[in-house]
């Protein structure tokens, strides 16, 4: 019963649809946030100049709204996949859901 | 007698500073501490929310009936509920404490911590959280095993999670005893034998749900003392940065005797030599970086709580919602190390003057660790610091409620049930076992603490990132992402990041020279060698999988399918318990 329902999942041309759109901005995001995070640490070991340069000519250096920025783009990142996880992922899997249970 | 100096300089700021920056950022050496006078603003604002929580657990005891109760709150918790619960899980007393210590002690340095403790629960929520719910019911081990022999991959899973969970829980309880010695002026031993026994009480009678609501209302209270302090300290400056910043470094400056603009910027990174080959600095600083990430990633009691949600959907919200929380609580104590930098070094009476005679250096009434403690009292005086304290307590008895929980999981539900009784048991047998199991972890949780009490235990929180980042996190990506994984290589693979992992961290700087006194050089000069045994535990456990021809190994690559279909779509998932 649990298998006929997998097989029958399996070919359903929505479930390809909601594999590859899931994985493509998984892996994505993921990517980006990797190159981000380990972009910033590289960074800072081979040009540490950069973080001692003065923000708008004040005492901020440029090593403040860098490092906020990662804090900030960890959860627009998270942000962007929530969202689009939870509306469009969501509606592909329940029609999928509601078409082989039928 | 200078040896004797020598030593106490040693113990005092090398420790503090240097070695537990880990520990400190994450679980908790803070230190030796003396006792100070008892606070009877912290004592009475602990009781109220001791009285609480109590009451939580008793209305949470007659809800957990049924052993999905009591590992997984019923499924029953909403999004934004584990969101704060899963932030009270990883914001421990240490890093609150120990984070702002860092950032007034080095400035910017403070907030690479932060970000590396942050930048794992995106790579959770993209590749881990849904999955982790459509696949497990109780344990991350559900998940691993899933489609695998359950004896070998169960073990190998409950000692992963038993290694972490005690390391993790003996810095915190050693920490936990050091704070609330300083705080409350209580004596040591009594002051764990009162956390050991909340402990028990919340995760024995109210399970998952009690160590839900305490964790839920501990972040709360942390985030609304944070928030207050920190805008107390920019409401100072108009609410600009960079009159802050100046007022900061200015301080630093004078204090220091240097230049104080070097707290705007991260510490230069020297260069490693390492078996003879000179290896460049920014691999020390991956390598630490992969350790936090991927360690988060791979902690059992923060993966446990994705199984507290009715289903994928809320599983991810829980997710963004604790980065929100845990972000913003990280930017917050970025500013209380630069508010304590200018409120609290200057003040004499913060300052433990005999110990800054004998070293010359800035050093703080109960260690450089309560700078925030210090900062409460500047900006709000007696009663704002009695509520920091109660808050800092609460803290501690939030992080080793769920700690305690896990480790007592990985026994009942991993061990007793599928191992030992291999799924024939019943769910009060079940939770009989696991509340011994919580019975014993508390007490051993209290004798290790006293036994640790002046150790440094700072290399234990590295240990427990190091190990849930070789060996939990490989073998779970692998067998949610890898078909051809089997049992073999996924043992194998779990097993060689364990040994791995702490092998190499036993040869690190912090346990090596300071802890074991083995030796000047340590003989693995990173901070975390994380990325090693991550690396050599993948590579493990793709090779032997891949050479692994046999019967059984046809049969799980052949369950991938299923597995695959139920991870995306969560048909045959645990559904959340009817109340």
């Amino acid at each position: 019963m649990q298998n006929d329902i997998a097989r029958r999942v399996r070919a359903h041309p929505k479930f390809a649809e909601l594999v590859a759109k899931q994985s493509r901005l998984s892996w994505t995001l993921t990517i980006i946030q990797l190159v981000i995070y380990f972009g910033f640490t590289i960074l800072i070991a081979v040009s540490p100049g950069f973080f001692k340069e003065s923000y708008s000519g004040g005492t901020t250096t440029m090593g403040i709204p860098v490092g906020i920025a990662v804090i900030v783009a960890a959860f627009i990142l998270s942000a962007i996949y929530v969202w689009k996880a939870n509306s469009e992922f969501d509606e592909l899997n329940s029609q999928i859901i509601d078409e082989v249970t039928k | 007698m200078s040896k004797l100096k020598q030593l106490m300089n040693t113990s005092f700021a090398i420790p503090l500073l240097l070695i537990s920056q880990l520990s400190m950022a994450a679980g908790g050496d803070l230190g030796q501490t003396e006792r100070q006078a008892t606070n009877w603003h912290a004592i009475i604002m602990f009781v109220v929310f001791v009285g609480i929580t109590l009451f939580i657990t008793k209305w949470a005891a007659s809800r957990t009936k049924s052993a999905a109760d009591f590992y997984a709150a019923g499924g029953g918790i909403t999004g934004f509920q584990n969101g704060l619960a899963i932030a009270g899980d990883y914001m421990s007393a240490a890093s609150f404490l120990g984070i702002s210590a860092l950032v007034f002690a080095k400035g910017y340095d403070g907030l690479l911590f932060s970000i590396g403790f942050l930048v794992g629960w995106p790579i959770i929520l993209f590749m881990m959280a849904e999955r982790l719910r459509n696949l497990g019911k109780y344990t991350f081990a559900d998940v691993t095993a899933f489609r695998f022999t359950q004896g070998p991959i169960r073990s190998m899973a409950a000692i992963n999670t038993l290694v972490v969970v005690l390391f993790y829980l003996i810095a915190q309880m050693v920490g936990a005893g050091q704070l609330i010695k300083l705080l409350f002026g209580l004596d040591y031993v009594y002051a764990l034998v009162i956390v050991g026994v909340l402990m028990i009480l919340y995760v024995l009678f109210g399970g998952m749900l009690a160590t839900t609501w305490v964790q839920i209302i501990k972040a709360v209270m942390l985030l609304a003392g944070a928030t207050f302090m920190a805008l107390a300290v920019l409401s100072n400056f108009n609410f600009s940065f960079d009159a802050m910043f100046t007022k900061a470094v200015e301080v630093y400056g004078q204090v220091h005797h240097t230049d104080g603009h070097s707290i705007m910027a991260p510490s230069p990174i020297k260069d490693q030599l390492f078996l003879g080959f000179n290896v460049p600095g920014w691999v020390d600083s991956v390598s630490f970086g992969m350790a936090l990430m991927f360690g988060t990633a791979g902690l059992p009691h923060i993966l446990m709580r994705f199984f507290t949600v009715g289903n994928a959907k809320e599983a991810r919200k829980s997710v963004l919602y604790a980065t929100g929380f845990i972000g913003y609580f990280y930017i917050l104590t970025f500013v209380i190390g630069f508010g304590a930098i200018i409120y609290v070094t200057q003040n004499p009476q913060y300052l433990d003057a005999v110990k800054m005679l004998a070293t010359g250096k800035l050093a703080l009434r109960g260690g450089n660790n309560m700078a925030a403690i210090h900062l409460a009292d500047a900006v709000g005086g007696d009663l704002f610091l009695g509520f920091i304290s109660a808050v800092a307590f609460a803290t501690i008895l939030a992080v080793v409620s769920g700690l305690t929980l896990s480790g007592a999981s990985a026994v009942s539900h991993d061990i007793y049930a599928n191992v030992i009784a291999k799924g024939r048991t019943t769910d009060e047998q079940e939770i009989r076992v696991s509340k011994m199991a919580t019975l014993a972890l508390g007490v051993a949780a209290v004798l290790l603490g006293i036994i640790f009490e002046k150790q440094n235990v700072a290399f234990m929180v590295g240990l427990a990132f190091a190990v849930a980042a070789s060996s939990n996190f490989p073998v779970l990506i692998m067998s949610m992402f890898w078909k051809n994984m089997t049992t073999r290589g996924a043992v194998i693979g779990g097993l060689v990041g364990l040994v791995s992992s702490v092998i190499l961290i036993v040869l690190t700087k912090s346990m090596w020279v300071d802890t074991f006194h083995m030796g000047k050089e340590a003989i693995v000069p990173f901070k975390n060698p994380a990325m090693f045994s991550m690396i050599l535990s993948f590579v493990c456990c793709w090779f032997f999988s891949v050479t692994d021809n046999s019967s059984s190994a046809k049969e799980e690559r052949e369950k991938f399918e299923e597995q695959y279909i139920r991870s995306m779509t969560g048909i045959g998932a645990e559904k959340a318990a009817k109340h």
